[in-house]
């Protein structure tokens, strides 16, 4: 008997995934999606604050179900140096009405939900499975071989992640450069809600997100996290992992290290470590955006390397799910015309190009390189520290005026005018 | 928050192990390599130095990939485990 053959194979049950299953299954299509971890969302660790306004249109009042942390109220970004921390507080009481912010969010309890909304819409999720490689007829994918069964589809879509073994596998992708990805390592620190609430200034569900940059990374590319969940923080380390190879540190003695923090230690007192996790993030930006179709082949959310990282702003999943909505769309348009060629599919593209999607990345296609600069995770948190410490001491010595003090630290730092005139024209171009 | 050994972080996670090994690396290659990188990218510390050789050991990986990209010298032959086999996360 000849197996069934699909509208679409999904490869992974992640955001790009399941957005892309879920809109084609509600318009009524045939979809099969393969996900290799034991459940969806048993591979899968981010930060993370989860924006909901992409997923709203695919599931209007999804906060209403999904099994969300908390909303996001407060976000704080914190220049460390050897000992002294120095912070920027923001909290908005708008951030904390429907439709909400962004949310924290664990992904293990998350995409397992999401799976199931996926699910319900009518598609046949198949967890467990790992997508082995393509099947081909000519230059066209015309299915995929999972655990050595092969399942037909008219297209194929590509949501297998950050290492997309896919996209390569197609011809899509080259190896990914080192450069181009950065390692994030996180631990899950279980602590009661109420202490949570107390400790970071939060009313019942809201929360906050804090970000480090400085002396966390001992001057590499990245930065330090936390967010509040309802009953734990994710904390972490973020480090390009270029840099990570270069400087020879260990990712776990680095965690440890930025635990240790007295800008961090207090904040997790008392926690207990319930779970250590890692994975990789694509952070070049459009710069590293590969081909993203093919005959009978799309590569969506990470695997297409769609993630918006400006040092402010991480946010992959928004780009996952709207990616993966413009691949059903395109799909669903493939069906109408009965052509899964790059033809029809050519419109996946077309439609990124015109959402947030690309444009954003277009936008920020600067960042990058503004943020391979050293400066800004050495010399600047340092200075900002360090000025401040100036500015709070009283040690019986005549004051000194902000500025004299800035001279001082900056000569200190060996930093000059010329220094600060490029580096903020390069971060006004990036940021 | 006592400092905590990386085994320890280790053992608080779940895994379903396969007998099949997913990664193993060119014994023959690493034998020529000079900075090692795998010894100390792998957020598992799965790599490990006995006497002059490179070990492998694949109970605590991660599945980040980390290796596979970090290792120039391409000795390092890296697939996922198979399905529903490897690291399960509770949380995320
Ligand atoms: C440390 C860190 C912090 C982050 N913080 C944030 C944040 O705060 N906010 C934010 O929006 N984004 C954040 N991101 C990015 C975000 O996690 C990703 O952009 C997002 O998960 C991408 O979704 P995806 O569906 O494309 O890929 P994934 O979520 O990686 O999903 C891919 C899925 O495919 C499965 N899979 C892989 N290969 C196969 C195969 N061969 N066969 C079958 N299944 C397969 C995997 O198991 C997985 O379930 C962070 C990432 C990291 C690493
Ligand atoms: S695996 Fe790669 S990095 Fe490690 S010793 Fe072998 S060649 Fe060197
Ligand atoms: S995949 Fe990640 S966790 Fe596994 S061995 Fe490689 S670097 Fe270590």
């Amino acid at each position: 008997m000849e197996p069934t053959k699909f509208d679409a194979v999904v490869a992974g049950a992640g955001p790009a995934g399941c957005a892309a299953a879920y809109a084609l299954a509600k318009a009524g299509l045939e979809v099969l999606v393969i996900e290799r971890g034991k459940f969806p969302g048993a591979k899968n660790m981010f930060g993370g604050m989860l924006c909901g306004s992409v997923l709203a249109q695919l599931i209007p009042n999804f906060w209403e179900e999904a099994p969300l942390e908390r909303y996001i109220t407060r976000h704080v970004i914190t220049f460390l140096s050897r000992e002294d921390s120095f912070s920027i507080d923001f909290q908005s009481p708008s951030f904390g009405k429907p439709p909400y912010n962004g949310y924290s969010v664990l992904r293990a309890k998350f995409d397992k939900w999401l799976a199931g909304k996926v699910e319900e819409a009518g598609a046949i999720i198949v967890p467990g499975l790992l997508v082995e490689d393509l099947l081909w007829d000519g230059n066209q994918v015309v299915g995929v071989k999972a655990g050595g069964e092969d399942f037909p589809a008219s297209v194929v879509i590509a949501a297998d992640g950050v290492n997309s073994l896919l996209a390569q596998k197609a011809g899509l992708a080259e190896e990914l450069s080192t450069e181009y990805v950065s390692l994030g390592v996180k631990e899950l620190i279980q602590l009661p809600s109420e202490i949570i609430q107390e400790r970071f200034n939060l009313e019942d569900d809201e929360g906050v997100t804090q970000l480090f940059d400085g002396f966390c990374t001992r001057g590499m590319h990245g930065g330090g996290f936390l967010y509040t969940n309802k009953e734990s923080l994710s904390l972490g380390i973020v480090i390009q992992l270029s840099a990570l190879r270069r400087m020879g540190v260990k990712p776990a003695d680095l965690l440890e290290e930025f635990k240790s923090h007295p800008g961090v230690r207090n904040l997790i007192k008392g926690g207990t470590v319930e779970e250590y996790s890692a994975h990789l993030v694509p952070n070049a930006g459009i710069n590293k955006v590969p081909m993203l179709y093919k005959d009978g082949f799309l590569v969506v959310g990470d695997a297409a390397g769609l993630v918006l990282t400006t040092g402010i702003t991480l946010d992959g999943a928004s780009f996952a799910f709207a990616s993966g909505m413009a691949a059903a769309e395109t799909v669903k348009l493939a069906k109408q015309n009965g052509d899964p060629s790059r033809k029809t599919l050519c419109n996946y593209e077309k439609l990124l190009k015109e959402s947030f999607v690309l444009r954003d990345l277009e936008t920020f296609k600067h960042s990058q390189f503004f943020l391979d600069n050293p400066r800004l995770y050495t010399t600047y948190p340092e200075l900002i520290c360090n000025l401040s410490r100036g500015l709070f001491t009283n040690d019986g010595k005549p004051r000194k005026r902000l500025w004299q003090l800035a001279r001082t630290e900056m000569g200190r730092q060996k930093l000059s005018i010329l220094h600060v005139a490029v580096d903020g024209f390069l971060g006004r171009r990036a940021i | 928050m006592n400092s905590m050994s990386l085994e320890d972080k280790l053992a608080l996670n779940k895994y379903d192990i396969d007998e099949e090994l997913h990664i193993s690396v060119n014994e023959d290659i690493c034998r020529t390599c000079r900075n090692r990188v795998c010894l100390h990218i792998c957020p598992a510390e799965c790599f490990k130095l006995l006497g002059e050789k490179i070990t492998y050991s694949y109970e605590g990986c991660l599945e980040c990939g980390s290796c596979r990209l970090a290792c120039s010298k391409g000795a390092i032959n890296w697939t996922y485990p198979r399905g529903g086999f490897g690291i399960a996360y509770q949380y995320g």
